[in-house]
């Protein structure tokens, strides 16, 4: 039968609709930016860009921060002018014999104290392409975290935390629960304010706002702690306080691998030898602490997200392209950071380029994202009419073959 | 089982102990009313329960708590999640997470509860307390009443014995209280949950519960079967004081009780005139001062008060009342001035406050908001004076100290506003904005966490205001504070005004928003105790 053969087809988007895990986002955003970080190819950058936006407009929910890629992309640009503008304000190449001037700003002599800063002077082509191509790079890993976090729900990735690091993901969720209530509390306050006859501007208003702001804030902060208290939040009391100095401790030194380790894959001018090596120590001492630190943790997380075959192939197509940029064989490597000077034209090297195009499968491999049911004041004829249709196609799903 | 062996709490600086050698004996699956004064330490006796005091609140505890057998010396309350629930007064304010589902499951995920059980009893507890269709929503965008169903939920789903609830329906309209009421007796019918509870609203659980615990002022405790115990207490519903006016023995505590009983009382009120709800012959009645016309407000999309007329009269005190959301704080904002109003017009004696400036605007109309403490920001009471007569230029100075002395006597100078209670809070902010000297006041939600003696004296207060000229409007959920205080009603239903007119024509006649008086006594218009008083003690003489 047809229909059944569809069910298997990576493009269709009749499977049963679920938030992927959040860690195979994270993985794939950062396999992406781990190829972001080796070139300066705009043409590759931009397939990037162009891959992230592919897969974050197929995949992503209805919540708010599914909303925020946008977001992103402004900064990402703001990010390019920056640097552009700031090149050529100061960066004025003064030895500009050889390359093409594009023009030139009135140069201004700053004091001997500031030897290194040149205000004005000539701008060259040479000099606003590499800065041009930089704004780029650093664009373009703004927008692959951008989109993990527009991908997978923020709050469900602390979820997924280790034990040993629970209470700083409970922290953080709380934080971020309760901002909107601070936002709320101002407000209120501020309107109140003026049934005194207050303005609120100035100095006394801050006062007399953010007095009654605060002591609601601690009122709430106390409410919810007793509340949490009485819910059985932190029944893992009585570790002893050695196992918890050796947890901080494994964990210190492991994240101090984990950067170092970071720094020395991902900047390919230094040694080789000191990359993966603290990468790996790193790992090593952050998994112990955390292990450490997890043995006494008594809790269960409801519904966990399962990991099953979409999350493998999403994180896969993640690591291809990383994988492809930092083995660096089978094309020119040179080609993924091409001349500004002497100019030369970029070209598309085919194996990094397919590579990136691997990770836009992420937009199929995926399922497509759960659609919270909306309150039935809000959900228009419209789509209900569409739901009950939707549901019709999936019905010969089930059938079976005569 | 909950058992209390000679308890006395004493707070860290405080003169005497909140609670005094408390003997209780809680048994499985009872019902436990707890009433009392405000402030005399009910909450402190149920935060004994699940052992928050004295491991959260601090104090020393002596004596023992056994809860199940275990001690709650020794168990913090983390450790007994699994066999006390606790909810407390602003459901809101306890929520961990953000949506009904992950909250239901936070406290299992908590005591490590497996997966698959863990999935069950969400599922199950969503329809317990009928609560499925919310699943996904956002905790903060529902209504109070399914707040409180949710955080009833939030700990049931790990199926403790005993279920503490403070204050669980005192900021619910009539028919939100009755769903999360509905909600509580199930679970001590089917489940056999011991619930113990607080609240100032008796006349909405008085006949629920199995026994009756009231903490005296000076912290002792006494327990008894309701009947016996209302025959005494300090509070005590209109259903009760009617029984005790009249000497019934049992006394009744629902409805239905009294109107078995009433039959005699009935026929002979019924050929007299009912007495005046109240003395409004006392009153100045003046003519329209407020004249609002076609007020629109809008929050984006939403419409919260749309195309609202509104006549209010010098002398007269109105009550608006509704549902939670069905636009009372808007429509009082933007009478005041200061709230948003996209069209319409307001008059007052010929001002529009909207377009004065907020100085001149509150010497119009005066608004005491639902959160009076929103308004404080100074250390005492004198300082919060002073600023008050500074701010409206009155002189000579001490008038916001006269107008408190006034509304509530005996407020000691030198305590922080933070320390008053309910009702001398609400005092002090209406005195801030009485030195105005506005010619209309509006209260928002004034009777929050008042309890009987506390709307006594509110109403007395309504009544001096409006005997000064003066348009009062409060809006509220409370229909026996309504019945005392109100000569107008005006109901408000999703931003319009459905029903409006004297307090009698409005209020007796809906069926949720009656008071306990005027359903007995139906089909007779009485809606007060001190009409029936006024009415028998004529007969008597």
């Amino acid at each position: 039968m047809p229909t059944r053969s569809r069910r298997w087809s990576i493009s269709s988007d009749r499977r049963v609709p679920r938030t992927l895990h959040p860690i195979a986002w994270w993985v794939w955003a950062l396999g992406l930016a781990t190829a972001a970080s080796r070139t300066t190819n705009p043409i590759l950058l931009i397939l990037i860009l162009a891959v992230l936006a592919f897969v974050v407009a197929n995949r992503r929910g209805e919540a708010p921060w599914a909303r925020a890629f946008k977001y992103y992309l402004f900064v990402a640009l703001a990010v390019v002018a920056v640097r552009v503008v700031f090149r050529i304000v100061f960066g004025g190449d003064i030895d500009a014999r050889d390359m093409h001037v594009l023009f030139s700003l009135p140069h201004i002599p700053l004091p001997s104290w500031a030897a290194g800063v040149q205000l004005g002077g000539p701008v060259t082509l040479e000099g606003t392409l590499s800065a041009l191509y930089d704004g780029l790079r650093l664009g373009c890993l703004l927008c692959c975290v951008g989109a993990a976090n527009t991908l997978a729900n923020p709050k469900r990735a602390l979820r997924i935390l280790p034990g040993a690091l629970y209470e700083l993901g409970a922290a953080i969720v709380i934080a971020l629960n309760i901002a909107p209530q601070l936002v709320e509390s101002v407000q209120r306050v501020r309107r109140a304010r003026k049934l005194r006859g207050g303005s609120g501007n100035g100095f006394h208003a801050l006062r007399s706002i953010a007095i009654p702001v605060l002591e609601d804030a601690l009122d709430r902060s106390l409410n919810l702690a007793a509340s949490m208290d009485s819910r059985g939040y932190g029944r893992i009391a009585g570790t002893p306080d050695r196992d918890r100095r050796i947890t901080g401790a494994l964990m210190i030194s492991g994240m101090g691998g984990l950067c170092i380790g970071t720094y020395g894959l991902l900047n390919g001018s230094s040694q080789e030898s000191l990359g993966l090596p603290a990468l790996l120590a790193g790992s090593v001492l952050c998994a112990l602490g955390l292990a450490l630190g997890g043995r006494r943790v008594r809790r269960k997380q409801y519904r966990p997200d399962p990991w099953k075959l979409p999350e493998w192939s999403v994180v896969a197509t993640g690591v291809i392209p990383a994988a492809v940029f930092l083995a660096g064989t089978g094309y020119a490597v040179a080609s993924l950071n091409p001349s500004t000077s002497p100019l030369s034209w970029p070209t598309l090297p085919v194996i990094p380029a397919l590579a990136i195009l691997v990770a836009s499968l992420a937009g199929f491999a995926a399922p497509p994202p759960l659609r919270p049911a909306q309150p039935a004041a809000v959900r228009g004829r419209a789509q209900s009419d569409q739901e009950t249709a939707e549901a019709g196609r999936i019905s010969p799903r089930t059938e079976v073959p005569a | 089982m909950i058992e209390l062996q000679q308890v006395t709490v004493t707070y860290t600086d405080a003169l005497a102990p909140a609670l005094r050698e408390v003997n209780l004996r809680i048994e499985e699956g009872e019902l436990a009313l707890v009433v009392g004064r405000t402030g005399v330490g009910k909450s402190t006796l149920l935060r004994v329960i699940n052992g928050l005091v004295p491991h959260f609140t601090g104090g020393t505890l002596a004596g023992r708590v056994l809860i199940e057998g275990r001690e709650t010396r020794a168990q913090p309350p983390r450790e007994l999640a699994d066999v006390v629930g606790f909810v407390g007064q602003d459901p809101l304010a306890g929520f961990v997470t953000d949506t009904v589902e992950e909250e239901l499951a936070y406290t299992m995920e908590q005591l490590a509860v497996p997966v698959d059980v863990m999935r069950k009893r969400v599922e199950e507890t969503l329809d317990l307390l009928g609560i499925a269709d919310l699943r996904n929503r956002a905790l903060h965008e529902l209504s109070g009443g399914q707040q409180q169903r949710v955080a009833i939920g939030a700990v049931l789903t790990a199926h403790p014995r005993i279920l503490v609830l403070d204050e669980p329906t005192s900021a619910l309209d009539p028919t939100a209280a009755e769903e999360v009421l509905a909600a509580i007796t199930r679970l001590v019918h089917d489940l056999a949950v011991t619930v113990v509870l607080a609240e100032h609203r008796l006349e909405r659980v008085a006949q629920y519960a199995d026994r009756v615990i009231e903490v005296r002022t000076n912290g002792t405790v006494v327990s008894g079967l309701p009947a016996e115990m209302f025959a005494t207490t300090r509070v005590a519903p209109p259903v009760v004081e009617l029984g005790r006016m009249f000497g019934w023995t049992p006394l009744p505590l629902s409805v239905r009780d009294a109107r078995r009983r009433i039959g005699p009382v009935r026929d002979q009120l019924g050929g007299r005139t009912v007495p005046p709800l109240r003395r409004t012959s006392t009153r100045a009645e003046g003519p329209v001062a407020l004249k609002a016309r076609n007020l629109v407000v809008r929050y984006g999309a939403v419409v919260a008060v749309r195309g609202v007329d509104l006549d209010l009269a010098g002398g007269e005190v109105t009550a608006v009342m509704g549902r939670n959301g069905s636009g009372k704080s808007s429509l009082f904002w933007a009478l005041q001035g200061s709230g948003p109003r996209q069209s319409g017009t307001v008059d007052v004696d010929g001002a529009d406050p909207k377009v004065l400036s907020a100085a001149q605007g509150r010497r119009v109309v005066g608004l005491v908001p639902q959160t009076p403490a929103d308004l404080l920001y100074r250390e005492t009471v004198a300082q919060e004076c002073a600023q008050a007569d500074s701010e409206s230029g009155v002189t000579p100075h001490q008038v916001t100290r006269a107008l408190l002395d006034r509304l509530a006597p005996g407020v000691p100078d030198d305590v922080h506003p933070r320390d008053l209670s309910e009702g001398q809070r609400l005092a002090l902010v209406l005195a801030i904005q009485l030195v105005a000297a506005p010619r209309v006041i509006l209260l928002d939600e004034p009777t929050r966490g008042l309890d009987y003696t506390g709307k006594r004296a509110l109403v007395g207060i309504l009544d001096s205001l409006a005997a000064e000229g003066r348009v009062v409007a409060i809006s509220t959920h409370d229909v026996e504070f309504v019945a005392a205080a109100a000569d107008r009603v005006i109901v408000m239903a999703d931003g319009d005004v459905v029903a409006g007119g004297s307090t009698v024509d409005v209020v007796g006649a809906s069926p949720a928003f009656a008071p306990q008086v005027a359903k007995i006594l139906s089909p007779l218009t009485y809606l007060t105790i001190d009409q029936v008083k006024t009415a028998v003690g004529v007969a008597g003489r």
